[in-house]
């Protein structure tokens, strides 16, 4: 088994400030790696750059395609990455707005992921597009709505359905569960679960709770400042942390 | 053959946040347990108990030693490796279940079984099997177990500890908060599993519930840093 991500001495600058500095990973198929840091840690610009959002300044992200195995995706070309970025990837956003298409129905912004990988036949296209919006548990009837009219759980849902709908097989997520409100919290996080379980996905995580990595992700990586701090599996991290800055994170935890 | 096998373990807590102080909290610890044998970790509290079982689970790093469990150093291991060996090969019951909310008891006991593989009707009639062994109320097993009582937790728990027939199992006071017939039902589990074969690792207050399941005692305190050197 070869990893499906090989991340090697990733690094980002913005003008002399660092974004992120020499981030080394490999991820493994049917793996959630949650990476977590305070705010300016440089977590989002560190998935940015693993999703050819972002260019980083040195550092390869090598990624096991179908078709033609290992390949860097920092110097593919652009056409080939944004091929990737709507099959084998997916990019849930943080703000579920930044991930839909708000102009067009529910249906549509499921369905438009299919007619960019070559679906063609309305009535099947349709088909799926309902079947996910069940799996993501948003009733059919609201199939022919805008986004605009849903509530910012279901944006989300829709916006995981509209990733998911392609069959990824790896997922970058942005603070999924931030901003929503807990009970929601919850249905998502078991959504989630139950998704990568049974599609055998990949995923990397990105968020400041640890609630939430504890639940979801198998790995943790800790960044400060831009760095690396700790790695290691999430229980043992949360449970046994070495670096003094995720001890100071881990007992800062509001109990509930 | 050994299932568990510790050899030399050693371990401090550095708390970089208070002054840099270093806990030594074991030393030297030594342990061996064979498929069908149950050891009892034994010792005052904070001996560390616990701690150790941890270290076995692989959720506490130890800082010198060797912990093998079916062959695989947990001292040295892969991430990824220690993830399989908790979902094929060291089972661990925890005191307390920690669960996503709003998931069914019955998809939270199944659960173990389809991470190992398991088909989804095997996985299911283990999950009821079990509840029902352990007296929780078919009326709940729909709901989710964040609201429970202690004690319905607790047998919870165990269910799902026991889905999967793991050949080894690490068992942290599987009996606490249980009423008597409740204990009774997780004693005759403690028996089965070693009678096929598991190799277990038990914390029980209950000197009663010990002295029914357990092949030998091994006192903690004997790994006090400072007695072994």
């Amino acid at each position: 088994m070869t990893p499906l991500l090989q991340v090697t001495g990733l690094t980002r600058h913005y003008g002399t400030r660092l974004g992120c500095g020499d981030v080394s990973f490999d991820l493994w198929p049917g793996e959630v790696m949650g990476i977590v840091g305070e705010s300016g840690s440089g977590k989002s610009t560190l998935l940015n750059c693993l999703a050819g959002h972002q260019a980083p300044d040195a550092g390869q992200v090598i990624f096991d395609t179908r078709s033609d195995g290992p390949v860097d995706t920092v110097t593919m070309s652009e056409p080939a990455r944004r091929m990737l970025g709507r099959t084998d990837w997916a990019f849930v956003h943080q703000n579920a707005r930044d991930g839909l298409r708000m102009g067009v129905s529910a249906g549509a912004n499921v369905g438009e992921r299919l007619m960019a990988v070559g679906a063609r036949h309305y009535g099947d296209i349709r088909a799926q597009a309902v079947d996910w919006l069940g799996r993501v548990e948003i009733a059919e009837d609201r199939v022919d709505d805008r986004p605009r009219a849903f509530s910012g759980g279901m944006q989300q849902r829709l916006q995981i359905a509209r990733n998911l709908v392609t069959g990824p097989r790896l997922v970058f997520m942005d603070e999924p569960t931030g901003g929503l409100d807990v009970s929601v919290q919850a249905r998502l996080l078991d959504l989630l679960r139950g998704l990568v379980r049974e599609m055998g996905l990949s995923a990397i995580i990105v968020t400041h709770d640890l609630a939430v990595v504890r639940l979801l992700a198998d790995r943790l990586m800790v960044m400060k400042s831009g760095h690396v701090v700790e790695t290691g599996l999430t229980d043992q991290v949360l449970d046994d942390p070495q670096h003094g800055y995720t001890q100071l994170l881990v007992s800062s935890v509001l109990q509930v | 053959m050994k299932m568990i096998e510790l050899a030399d373990v050693s371990k401090s807590f550095v708390l970089h946040n208070q002054g840099s102080a270093v806990i030594p909290v074991m030393a030297g610890a030594a342990l061996s347990v064979r498929p069908g044998e149950c050891v009892a970790l034994v010792g005052n509290s904070g001996a560390g108990k616990s701690t150790l079982m941890r270290m076995i689970y692989g959720n506490y790093l130890c800082n010198a030693g060797r912990i093998v469990v079916g062959g695989l150093d947990v001292a040295r291991a892969e991430p990824r490796e220690i993830l399989r060996m908790r979902r094929e090969v060291l089972g661990y019951v925890s005191q307390f279940l920690r669960v996503v909310p709003r998931v069914p008891t019955l998809d939270v006991v199944a659960e173990p079984v389809l991470a190992a593989g398991g088909a989804h009707e095997v996985a299911e009639a283990r999950a009821r099997g079990l509840l029902a062994r352990l007296n929780v109320p078919e009326r709940l097993w729909s709901l989710s177990p964040t609201t429970f009582s202690g004690g319905e937790q607790q047998r919870v728990n165990i269910a799902r500890g026991f889905a999967h027939a793991f050949p080894a199992m690490l068992l942290d006071e599987p009996t606490a908060s249980l009423d008597a017939t409740n204990r009774a039902v997780v004693l005759e589990l403690i028996s089965e599993a070693k009678a096929r074969g598991a190799a277990i690792v038990g914390i029980f207050h209950d000197a009663a519930a010990r002295e029914a399941v357990c092949d030998r005692e091994i006192d903690v305190s004997a790994f006090a840093p400072g007695l072994a050197a």
